[in-house]
């Protein structure tokens, strides 16, 4: 029993972050259509600007912090403007490969820049845990769980009542009738991946200093967003949430229970098993717009 | 001279050789490629040997991709069965080649017409997504399912035998490899002047108004992943026969994206494209690696910086080639090639 709470809970801890990646990847396709390959390398290279920043110079951690941020909004604006505008439009393949490329382009810099060894990130959370029942939990799983939390529910109510939050789900609907409200769709995109890229970055220095190190594998969290997305349905952003959580948990529960028969490497593995099954059942995913179409 | 298209027949407007100049330069083309192992050295033997299975990788790909406009980024994982099916075919029952290598593409491809069934329903994005899912279930079985694949530390492959005659060296693997690349781009070639092929175009093109004209969009749509599949089975079959030794690590999944990236840089839907971003794709490493290497006396440490620069050099190339040739070398040869039809008459 206690294994099983002590999975569920750190499979609820990474599938937070999950939600918080797949937020980025969703907004990102509810305005503009497009799926972003280079989510997880957005979230590298977040995690290594603040290790950077943090390491070089004098500057405390929570300025190191809104430093990453802003550079990722900056970042994310850039990439939207130079990259991704010349393709709108343009056949799915296209958008995708451009998104492919991209990510080859950040872990490009990213290994040039920082090599590919683990880089160790700083203890930002004290590391005696706090016992939750019978299960000890470390505290930097319970501030990552309490951050994805609030900045969730920040997103949620920016799309309720911000009036950028209200134009970005009108771009979302239609883009042509938005346009003729008024909202201008290209600083919606510019707006979209820049929330995508902070999101990302936050991700990124919460798993990092989770982990207690920085290194490129962190960027597969890019792709296990993708059954993320999909389960939660790939427009919806409670969707996200349900979906990061539901597939952190299945996958440390399978990675637990299997990996002993299968002989590990399940856990890598679930997340997309799933992925195929729910794309045969249920393509759209829980919360997902159904867009009916058969051929 | 010749300033406009004058068919006549259905025959013309079908011909793969528009002239017989054209067929004469493929030709010599093909003549020229047969005497290269006599003055290359080994290690361009080898590049020129990839650059072969490269071309046929990709125009499967393009089959699929760039003719029936189903997006796959799974396609390391079906190099990965062809080459581990010619492992085990090779090394347990020391069949001759000539029948391991379309056993090896018919496995492939029935994996690949199982990936395709959820294409059914899916489309565009999703498809993509589905067969993400697929190379990552192809990639846990190899490293997991030890007693066929051996494993994470792999099977060697023994050298391509047909009869006696063994194909060990790059050399003798050339005359291999490039037979059957050659008559595979034929195969694909023709293949889009058949009913099958054009049919696989109709679906690309409109999906709904396909079926309305009575082609039948599942099976074609299976088909299409049945014969690139193949293509791609037998891709991977030669590159057993070439690394003599694999293991899951020689199939991850940015092979697949390499695959991607010919056909987007080559020209999407397109055989000549195919075969013009296999090249491209495959030579880019080795001039990289001439140019770091000549660049090494003056910056030290551009050496290490080796796989780094090649992979960001890539991803710079797809995302230039996207936003400012879309159509890819293919089209930029055509627009060549017109431009010197009328020269200097062209406006």
């Amino acid at each position: 029993m206690e294994f099983f709470l002590q999975l569920v809970i750190n499979g609820v801890v990474i599938g937070s972050i999950y939600a918080l990646v797949a937020l980025g990847f969703v907004i990102i396709y509810k305005a503009s259509s497009i799926l972003n390959f280079a989510q997880g390398e957005l979230l590298v290279l977040g995690a290594y600007i603040c290790l950077a920043i943090t390491s070089s110079g004098h500057v405390p951690l929570p300025a190191a912090f809104v430093l990453t941020l802003l550079f990722a909004a900056t970042l994310g604006v850039a990439l939207e403007r130079v990259i991704l505008r010349p393709l709108i439009g343009e056949p799915v393949i296209s958008v995708i490969m451009v998104t492919l490329g991209l990510s080859s382009i950040l872990r490009a810099i990213v290994q040039g820049v920082w090599g590919t060894d683990t880089k160790p990130f700083p203890a930002v959370f004290p590391s005696d845990p706090v016992m939750v029942g019978p299960v000890p939990i470390s505290r930097g799983y319970l501030w990552s769980v309490g951050c994805v939390a609030v900045l969730l529910l920040v997103f949620t109510s920016f799309f309720r009542h911000a009036r950028a939050g209200i134009a970005m789900r009108a771009t979302a609907f239609s883009q042509q009738v938005a346009l003729s409200m008024g909202i201008s769709v290209r600083r919606i995109f510019a707006l979209s991946w820049s929330i995508a890229a902070v999101v990302s970055a936050i991700g990124g220095i919460l798993l990092g200093s989770i982990r207690g190190g920085v290194d490129g594998s962190l960027a597969f969290i890019g792709l296990k967003v993708v059954p993320v997305a999909i389960l939660g349905g790939l427009d919806s952003v409670q969707g996200a949430i349900v979906g990061g959580v539901v597939i952190g948990v299945l996958e440390n529960l399978s990675g637990g229970y299997l990996d002993p028969i299968l002989g590990g490497g399940v856990k890598e593995i679930a997340p997309f098993v799933a992925l195929v099954l729910i794309l045969m059942v249920k393509p759209y995913g829980l919360f997902g717009k159904v867009h009916i179409e058969r051929v | 001279m010749r300033c406009g298209d004058f068919r006549t027949t259905y025959g013309a407007d079908m011909a793969i050789f528009e002239t017989s100049f054209a067929r004469g330069c493929v030709g010599a083309f093909l003549l020229l490629l047969a005497i290269v192992p006599v003055f290359a050295t080994t290690y361009w033997l080898d590049v020129v040997n990839r650059i072969a299975i490269a071309v046929i990788g990709a125009v499967g790909l393009n089959i699929l991709t760039g003719f029936t406009g189903q997006i796959s980024l799974g396609n390391a994982a079906f190099l990965a069965v062809g080459a581990y099916s010619t492992a085990a075919f090779s090394s347990r029952w020391n069949l001759p080649c000539l029948l391991v290598i379309p056993m090896s593409g018919l496995i492939a491809a029935l994996i690949g017409m199982a990936f395709g069934i959820p294409s059914l329903r899916l489309k565009g994005l999703y498809l993509a997504m589905a067969t993400l899912a697929a190379h990552f279930i192809v990639e846990f079985t190899a490293v997991h399912w030890e007693a066929v694949t051996g494993g994470v530390n792999g099977m060697s492959v023994p050298a391509a035998r047909l009869f006696s005659l063994a194909f060990e060296s790059d050399r003798s693997l050339f005359y291999l490899i490039l037979p059957v690349a050659v008559l595979l781009v034929f195969f694909a070639k023709n293949l889009f002047r058949t009913k099958v092929g054009k049919a696989f175009i109709a679906i690309r093109d409109q999906d709904i108004s396909a079926e309305v004209m009575g082609v039948n969009v599942f099976k074609h749509k299976l088909m299409s992943f049945a014969v690139s599949s193949f293509y791609v089975g037998v891709a991977g079959s030669l590159l057993a026969y070439q690394a003599r030794i694999i293991s899951p690590e020689n199939f991850p999944l940015t092979v697949g994206i390499d695959y991607l990236g010919m056909i987007i840089i080559g020209g999407m839907g397109s055989i000549l494209g195919s075969i013009l971003g296999a090249i491209f794709i495959t030579l880019l490493p080795e001039l990289l690696r001439l140019l770091s290497g000549a660049a090494g006396g003056v910056f030290p440490g551009l050496v290490q910086l080796f796989a780094s620069i090649k992979m960001g050099v890539f991803g710079l190339a797809i995302v230039l080639f996207l936003i400012f040739e879309p159509d890819g070398l293919a089209a930029r040869w055509r627009t060549i090639k017109n431009y010197w039809k009328l020269y200097p008459f062209s406006y």
